[in-house]
């Protein structure tokens, strides 16, 4: 298991600097001078010099690539162009809001689609199927940023029950700051549920075909002692690759509807960052965000090594 | 009261017959065989037994069991018998146990379903089965999983499963049918030995005619759905009263006629020819897994220094257990596999470690038949397609006509029509698709076929054409058969000559005759005595049952 | 492969329409498609033209979806932003497409350190969350349809990369294929021949949910002003414009969100049709 693991590890930290040359390259080598992407195109000849000097961009491409990485590695990311501040600052500070929403809209996701998936693998080509399923084929369409502005439309503007936008920050207190996350959280969290409920269906269905689901009923087990003591275990695994793969829209989600609520985190910084064109920003989200998919993906194989002793001996 | 009365039992699934007014009678004790051709009925009887049928499906008629009649039974009653009075045992032991669980939860969880025992006494229980089919609990903690178990060890935990509670019926549907014939006849001891100890009624399912002779007291034959013949084994395969147990029978013991080729004894009396084949210290060495990140893997030896000869039109059998490595070997002689060293020499030119183009002309005369009908051709290709396809050796490319000629033709060899052409694989049996494989690997009237179990997944009527079809074209073209089976039968009836493989090494080689009646080698002699045979088991049922 | 599978040589199309989810979506596509080649022949109003009297006006007879900011018919603005949608989600699953199959095929065929490290090269990509890098992309390159479609397409080339690899890695070890080899075929006709078509409802399947995510994708480009700009109409954009009027013209949001949901809901319907009938083990009764 130590070795599963330990390549796992490797080759997600493969993953990771491969990835961190992508973003240098996108960002930093592709645009041709940074500066004067930044600045625009009316920026005197000497203020977009100033920056380069700033920025280190007199320096060759490597020195300035492992500048950067070097900085990440200490968690000093630099400092944002617009903003004037450290970026290490400016994300820790969106961060507070981003991964709460991300976590609740997560928890939210699971908690519906799971038994709602068990639920209707259990009851297949019953009408309750029918229906649940239908309802999940619809939910997969919903763009979560319009669903966003149905809820808003229907509990900020007409039942008046929560802000339609904005947070006014932990200090005001846990309620109101989950009363502002909650509307994004659930345009983020059902659609997303769709998708799980229709995984983790497909998923039962297709164990309870299995052979050793007939033994267990050969054993005596009732066609539901089957589902749950034999079937719903199995059926986890590829559960489990999908809440991974999950995290990743979840968090390219935030992003977009961090802007229809008018949410201070991480996903709107990114779009401000880019409009504006501070690039130092944008990389450092984005390595930022890179690194917790990769994180995440390496919870879920460390999770596939608890679930599945075949991995576990598999040395 | 007999333990089990089936008596008109009728079985629907979705508007199909499939079981048309079975009648089966099990007494306690004995053992009962139930065997038909694929589509027979078989499977579906046992599993209207357990109340186990697919969904749609509409079961009348009566099963009296217990003094329940099972069709009305609810579904409550069904689940206290099953594991409890009735166990059952599949074909598939790879499938079917559950992977995330311990074999101990999986043989406790049924003792403590039936009789309430707690966890630690369920344990107990199972440890004590588990003992008696032969996994001792000091080699084989409860705590393994299915995983670190091979084929035949996970049929033997299936087997504790199903006779944990000691069920007064036991139902087996094709128990060794995924195993190789030395597992097959550890596993139909163990049956046997469990069936004498408590007195339990089995129904075994089986195709295989000789395996249901060694093992029934008694013998129904399934056709279409209907029971063809019931009654004691000896008498009901010796007497052969209806003709459908007469052509089963005929079809099992089958010898296709093989007249002495005189070729044959010319080439070897002509020394001076290079052999057509010739195998010379042949490895090949898989790499396997690494134990741990920083050592080196391992590598699995599964050809181990390989040598022989074959002349030309000669046909020789390569037998062995499953894992022996026979498929490897084959496929390094077709050269589709790269041998780890060694060299094979195909009419005087070696062909190993050449690259394609060189190999054309070696290939044109060296084809390849398998074992799965289904596999074996691109469903998205129309059988003239398909049988072409090694026309692409030739190095003139033949004219419309002339390509379509040469289809006929092979089509005609081996008994289809011209007109098949046109169909796709689906639309022909399995025993039609080995004739369309045959009629592929003979177009370009190669001197060499490799035939990797080429029956071995057909029903014994089709098989015994099949085997006809080689001993045919052996004869008519004087084409070569390297044969690879696990069936010594098939051996028997086609080969000349039969190596004997075990454990990557060819450990034994000879006229098939002798080999298979007096093998000298431990491998050959294991072999043989598991193999199943119906002559032997048929005489020895006679003297038992007079 | 069991005899139902291989059945769908025959009757392929007849079969298929027999499934009540490749029926449903089929139309509901159908007529979105017809719509979008409609508006280049007609539609009920000029979106060009801006009649700002007729200002955000509710459905009537005159304007059926009623009409946005500028007085455009949000109906005409429906029809021609689905050539919008459509194009660039169609041309970005063709770059998949036309890039990742060759390549997934290559890496089955080859194994070891090319398939490795092509592999590997997905595991960077499937890294990065899609509609992030294409917030990246665009905002690097400029916004823009053409952008959106390079953005979109180059996340669609490791999915179809990985479809194809595991589909050529299933047919690969066939007996066919073996069959194929010892035929003297190489490796380049074998796949040409033997594993392209027996993977093409895959592809397929696949096809359909990454055009369907694709039109997801550009909506939320576009509703970030990053993809297709104005004047050009897209959906996305419309529901951006009709946030702030929610509260004076809640319609304006309704009529480009149900557009969105009946296109992928058509796409998505296709493609479990397709699944079902390339999977019967799986074949759910509706």
């Amino acid at each position: 298991m130590t070795a599963y693991l330990l390549r796992r590890i490797v080759s997600g930290l493969v993953t990771l600097v491969v990835a961190s040359i992508v973003v240098f390259s996108v960002l930093e080598v592709i645009p041709g001078d940074p500066a004067r992407l930044m600045l625009g195109m009316n920026a005197t000849d000497d203020a977009v010099q100033a920056l380069r000097v700033q920025m280190g961009l007199d320096q060759g491409f490597l020195i300035r690539y492992f500048h950067w990485t070097g900085g990440l590695l200490t968690l000093d990311f630099g400092k944002s162009y617009t903003y004037s501040v450290p970026v290490g600052e400016l994300i820790a500070e969106r961060v507070t809001v981003s991964l709460p929403l991300a976590l609740i809209a997560l928890a939210l996701s699971t908690a519906i689609a799971i038994p709602v998936g068990v639920f209707a693998a259990a009851r297949r080509g019953k009408p309750a199927d029918t229906i649940s399923m239908a309802v999940a084929q619809v939910g997969v369409a919903i763009p979560n940023f319009w669903f966003a502005l149905l809820l808003v439309y229907l509990f900020a503007v007409w039942l008046q029950l929560v802000p339609a936008g904005g947070f006014p920050g932990w200090q005001a207190g846990i309620g109101p700051a989950l009363k502002a996350l909650i509307l994004p959280a659930i345009a983020l969290a059902l659609p997303q549920a769709a998708i799980l409920a229709r995984v983790s269906r497909s998923a039962l269905i297709e164990v309870l075909g299995e052979d050793f689901i007939r033994m267990a009923r050969a054993k005596g087990l009732s066609r539901n002692a089957a589902l749950w003591r034999h079937a719903l275990r199995n059926a986890m695994l590829p559960v489990l690759t999908i809440l991974g793969l999950q995290f990743a829209f979840l968090l390219a989600g935030t992003v977009i509807i961090e802007n229809v609520f008018y949410l201070p985190g991480v996903g709107r910084l990114v779009v401000q960052a880019i409009n504006q064109r501070d690039l130092i920003v944008v990389e450092s989200v984005v390595m930022l965000l890179v690194a917790s998919v990769i994180l995440i993906n390496l919870l879920v194989d460390m999770a596939y090594a608890v679930v599945d002793p075949r991995l576990r001996t598999r040395a | 009261m007999s333990l089990l009365e089936i008596e008109n039992l009728k079985l629907d699934i979705g508007g199909t017959p499939i079981l048309k007014g079975i009648e089966l009678k099990i007494e306690a004790g004995e053992i009962m065989g139930l065997v038909g051709e694929s589509g027979s009925g078989k499977s579906m009887t046992a599993l209207s037994v357990m109340r186990l049928l697919p969904e749609f499906a509409a079961l009348s008629g009566r099963i009296g069991f217990n003094g329940l009649d099972l069709v009305k039974a609810s579904e409550e009653d069904m689940c206290a018998l099953r594991g409890d009075d009735i166990g059952m045992v599949f074909q598939e032991p790879m499938t079917a146990l559950n992977p995330l669980k311990t074999i101990g939860e999986q043989v406790a969880e049924g003792i403590r379903l039936h009789t309430g025992a707690n966890r630690t006494d369920a344990e107990g229980q199972a440890r004590v089965m588990l003992q008696r089919v032969g996994l001792p609990p000091e080699k084989f903690a409860l705590s393994r999983y299915p995983h670190e178990l091979s084929g035949g060890q996970r049929q033997r935990v299936v087997i504790a499963i199903a006779c944990a509670l000691k069920p007064k019926l036991l139902i087996a549907d094709e128990p060794t049918t995924a195993l190789d014939v030395v597992l097959q006849a550890q596993i139909l001891d163990l049956l046997r030995e469990l069936v004498n100890e408590n007195r339990m009624g089995m129904l075994l399912i089986s195709h295989d005619l000789a395996v249901a002779t060694e093992m029934a007291d008694r013998i129904t034959i399934l056709r279409g759905g209907e029971v063809m013949e019931t009654g004691d084994t000896a008498q009901t395969l010796s007497a052969q009263v209806r003709p459908y147990t007469r052509q089963l029978t005929q079809a099992s013991l089958h010898v296709p006629e093989r007249h002495k080729r005189v070729s044959a004894t010319t080439s070897s009396s002509n020394e001076s020819k290079p052999p057509l084949l010739s195998v010379k210290n042949v490895t090949k060495d898989y790499p396997g897994r690494r134990a741990s990140l920083f050592e080196k893997p391992q590598t699995f030896r599964a050809v181990d220094n390989v040598s022989f000869t074959l002349g030309e039109g000669r046909s020789v059998a390569l037998v062995g257990r499953s894992g022996c490595g026979k498929s490897t070997l084959a496929r390094v002689i077709l050269a589709l596999e790269k041998s780890t060293s060694g060299s094979v020499a195909f009419r005087g030119e070696v062909v190993t470690g050449r690259d394609e183009a060189a190999l054309r002309s070696a290939r044109r005369d060296m084809q390849v038949v398998f074992q799965d009908p289904y596999g074996s051709f691109n469903p998205r290709r129309t059988v003239e397609w398909l049988v072409a396809e090694p026309l692409h050796l030739l190095d003139k490319k033949p004219g419309k006509a002339e390509r379509r000629e040469l289809i006929e033709h092979a089509l005609h060899e081996v008994g289809l029509q011209p007109s098949d052409m046109h169909k796709y694989p689906h639309e022909f049996s399995g025993g039609q698709r080995q004739r369309i494989s045959i009629a592929r690997a003979i177009i370009t009237r190669p001197k060499l076929v490799v035939a990797d179990e080429p029956v071995s997944a057909l029903d014994v009527s089709i098989r015994a054409q099949i085997l006809d079809l080689f001993a045919h074209l052996n004869q008519k073209l004087g084409v070569a058969y390297i044969f690879i089976t696990h069936d010594l039968t098939v051996a028997r009836a086609i080969t000349d000559e039969v190596m004997v493989m075990h454990e990557g090494r060819i450990v034994e080689t000879g006229k098939t005759e002798e080999v298979l009646s007096h093998p000298q080698s431990d491998a050959a002699r294991m072999l043989v005595e598991a193999a199943p045979d119906l002559h032997l088991a048929l005489a020895k049922k006679m003297q038992e049952q007079g | 492969m069991s005899e139902t599978a291989t059945h769908r040589e025959r009757g392929f199309l007849r079969e298929a329409f027999a499934n009540r989810s490749f029926a449903t979506g089929t139309i509901i596509t159908t007529l979105i498609v017809a719509m979008a080649l409609l508006s280049f022949f007609w539609t009920p109003y000029d979106v060009t033209k801006l009649v700002v009297a007729d200002r955000m006006l509710p459905p009537s007879w005159d304007h059926i979806l009623g009409t946005d900011q500028f007085g455009r018919d949000v109906l005409s603005m429906i029809m021609v932003g689905a050539r919008n949608s459509i194009a660039v989600a169609l041309v970005a699953v063709g770059i998949g497409m036309g890039i990742g199959v060759p390549l997934g095929c290559w890496a089955a065929a080859k194994g070891g350190y090319i398939d490795d490290a092509l592999m590997r090269a997905n595991d960077v990509v499937f890294a990065f969350p899609a509609l992030l890098s294409a917030i990246m992309i665009t905002a690097v390159f400029g916004p823009g349809a053409i952008n959106a479609i390079i953005a979109i397409g180059i996340f669609n080339i490791p999915v179809f990369a990985r479809v194809a690899r595991a589909g050529a890695l299933s047919i690969r070890p066939r007996e066919f294929v073996l069959a194929a080899r010892a035929a003297g075929k190489g490796p380049m006709l074998i796949t040409i021949e033997h594993i392209l078509p027996n993977i093409t409802t895959l592809l397929l399947v696949q096809g359909t949910i990454q055009f369907a995510l694709g039109i997801l994708a550009e909506a939320s480009l576009s509703y970030l002003g990053l993809g297709a700009q104005p004047p050009m109409p897209s959906w996305g954009r419309m529901l951006f414009d009709a946030q702030t009027r929610m509260v004076v013209a809640p319609h304006l949001a309704i009529a480009p969100g149900m557009a969105i949901v009946f296109t992928v809901l058509g796409l998505n319907l296709i493609g479990d049709g397709l699944a079902d009938l390339l999977d019967p083990k799986l074949r759910r009764r509706r």
